[in-house]
């Protein structure tokens, strides 16, 4: 402080005494370095310990006692049984959540209607709902005492307890993404080349083929990859929907919860050990997506 | 010319047939689902609703929501405008590395969040540091969660920013605080406020990454989800519907003040 205050003094009398400013600028230097370093050194302690130390001890515990008992924890059958499961849920829940995704992003970016204000809130309500009410909600619809409850008992049809319950609560914690993604590129994109398409004759669905989707890509992609990212890791919805049976309806996140509160610390560690990989390997494919979809944030 | 009318209007609204799709999957996953906890909270009345919600067990869960949520976003403020700040304006070998590190936690499933965090901070801690079942792994656990939120909102804001500004003031003779506070945090707030909003809604939400860390006991570590779980899982569903009412009430209040701040700040809407 009283350095930067005698250099402004230096510096206000520049003009007359050019050499007293050399010292005092060193003095200047030597502070704003030091400031940069205790930032730094503030910023990147907080993240160590908050998140680096955390996830590095994790493996650490997993990896300590070699290969064989985490090869031997991960290839138990309820272990695998949730990872597939885990799989399949989002190979459901993920393309249907990109192409509606897509849809709901050209109708907020390009449609003209009333309640366009009120669709976009709807959209986004996932991200403000706590995942366990996500759970609550379906079940109410869908559950056996809930809205369509009767109606599909009588159809056979089981939701809640069940895949297609999983499915749906995926869905849900995970439905914003595609559509924010993609609505930036789209909005960036324009629809010049889309109106020059259509007047030299192409119909509607070539038109979005070979303009309008080579155009938002990268945003899809990058959306693609955070929904993936997200429906893979839920739990708070999934648990709730599926009733966490064991080796019926336990995906691996609720796997882990299942291992960790029966005492197998081996066992929880393993599954949380391929999450997390699953979830450094998203960072990366956001990171080289990022190249492409967003070159003004790009960090170099 | 009749041509070019009916192609705008094509690449403008989509076909009829998508937009019923898009309506009936809107409907069965957010519409219909949101609207029924709304009318099972209800049920009973206002009188039941608020019976509810005025349970003793209820209130304590809010309330420490609420509170620990608004320590947690204050300290984002301070240190994810810290982080940001490093991240754009300092060089350091590792950077980009540190950059990507950000949405780990958005990238990590919750439970193993909570995973994560006990090996370090729970039981048989290397550290020495033991928070498992106290109220301050519920801040931890939601500190993590909601790092990037701040951090990301404030980076690209930071990167517009035009240093000569700064500089300038420097030369009329501005200390680091004065250049900190009056150019600095004024081009910074609306964006460290919108990350405070999303870390706030995010954090009142929060569940996957709490039920292995906190203990979930009542009056001393349950928060609002993990109560709305225990009413769902004892079939007190009207009771669970009427706690979310309020979790979502308090998440969207937020959400919303940030959209009419930041219209007010910046002349129109986001």
């Amino acid at each position: 402080m009283s350095s930067s205050a005698s250099g402004a003094v230096a510096s206000a009398r520049a003009p007359l005494v050019p050499r007293s400013r050399a010292p005092s600028r060193a003095a200047d230097e030597r502070a704003r370095r030091a400031r940069r370093l205790g930032l730094r050194a503030i910023a990147l302690g907080y993240l160590a310990l908050l998140l680096v130390a955390p996830v590095a001890m994790i493996f650490y515990r997993t990896f300590e006692h070699g290969l064989a008992p985490v090869w031997h924890a991960v290839s138990a059958a309820n272990a695998q049984h949730a990872f597939w499961l885990s799989l399949e849920v989002v190979a459901i829940a993920v393309p249907l959540n990109t192409v509606f995704g897509i849809g709901i992003a050209l109708l907020l970016e390009r449609g003209r209607f009333r309640g366009r204000a009120l669709l976009g809130m709807l959209i986004d309500l996932p991200f403000a709902i706590s995942p366990v009410v996500v759970g609550l909600a379906l079940v109410l619809v869908y559950g056996k005492t809930g809205w369509f409850g009767n109606w599909l008992a009588a159809n056979g049809i089981a939701v809640i307890f069940s895949v297609p319950g999983m499915v749906l609560a995926t869905a849900v914690v995970s439905l914003p993404f595609v559509a924010r993604e993609t609505i930036p590129v789209l909005h960036e994109l324009g629809t010049d080349s889309e109106q020059a398409a259509a007047t030299l004759g192409a119909s509607r669905w070539q038109t979005f083929m070979r303009i309008t989707l080579p155009g938002i890509r990268w945003g899809v992609v990058y959306g693609v990859v955070l929904t993936t990212a997200r429906a893979l890791g839920e739990f708070g919805a999934v648990s709730i929907v599926s009733g966490r049976i064991e080796g019926q309806t336990q995906t691996l996140p609720l796997y882990v919860q299942d291992r960790f509160e029966n005492f197998d610390i081996t066992g929880a560690y393993a599954a949380a050990v391929v999450l997390a990989l699953l979830a450094l390997a998203t960072l990366l494919a956001m990171n080289l997506l990022t190249r492409h979809t967003r070159p003004g944030e790009a960090v170099t | 010319m009749r041509r070019l009318s009916a192609g705008a209007w094509r690449a403008r609204g989509g076909s009829a047939l998508g937009r019923g799709l898009l309506g009936i999957y809107l409907s069965a996953l957010v519409l219909l689902p949101v609207s029924a906890v709304l009318a099972k909270s209800t049920t009973g009345g206002a009188s039941a609703f608020w019976r509810e919600i005025s349970n003793p067990e209820a209130v304590a869960a809010i309330k420490l929501t609420l509170v620990v949520s608004a320590i947690v976003v204050v300290t984002n403020a301070v240190f994810g405008t810290l982080i940001a700040w490093v991240l754009v304006r300092d060089e350091f070998p590792g950077k980009r590395i540190v950059n990507a590190l950000i949405d780990l936690p958005f990238a990590l499933p919750t439970i193993v969040a909570g995973v994560v965090l006990l090996a370090l901070y729970g039981k048989g801690s290397p550290m020495g540091i033991n928070v498992a079942f106290t109220r301050a792994s519920i801040a931890l656990a939601l500190l993590f969660v909601t790092l990037p939120f701040v951090v990301r909102s404030v980076q690209p804001v930071l990167h517009e920013l035009d240093v000569s500004m700064e500089e300038a003031a420097a030369s009329l003779g501005a200390g680091p605080a004065t250049i900190l506070r009056r150019i600095v945090l004024p081009s910074l707030t609306p964006a460290i406020i919108s990350g405070v909003a999303l870390s706030f809604a995010r954090a009142v939400g929060e569940f996957g990454s709490l039920v292995l860390i906190t203990g979930n006991l009542p009056f001393k570590t349950e928060v609002g989800s993990v109560y709305v779980f225990g009413q769902i899982e004892s079939d007190n569903l009207p009771g669970a519907a009427a706690v979310s009412i309020v979790l979502l009430l308090a998440a969207l209040a937020v959400l919303a003040a940030l959209s009419v701040l930041s219209r007010w700040r910046s002349g129109h809407v986001v």
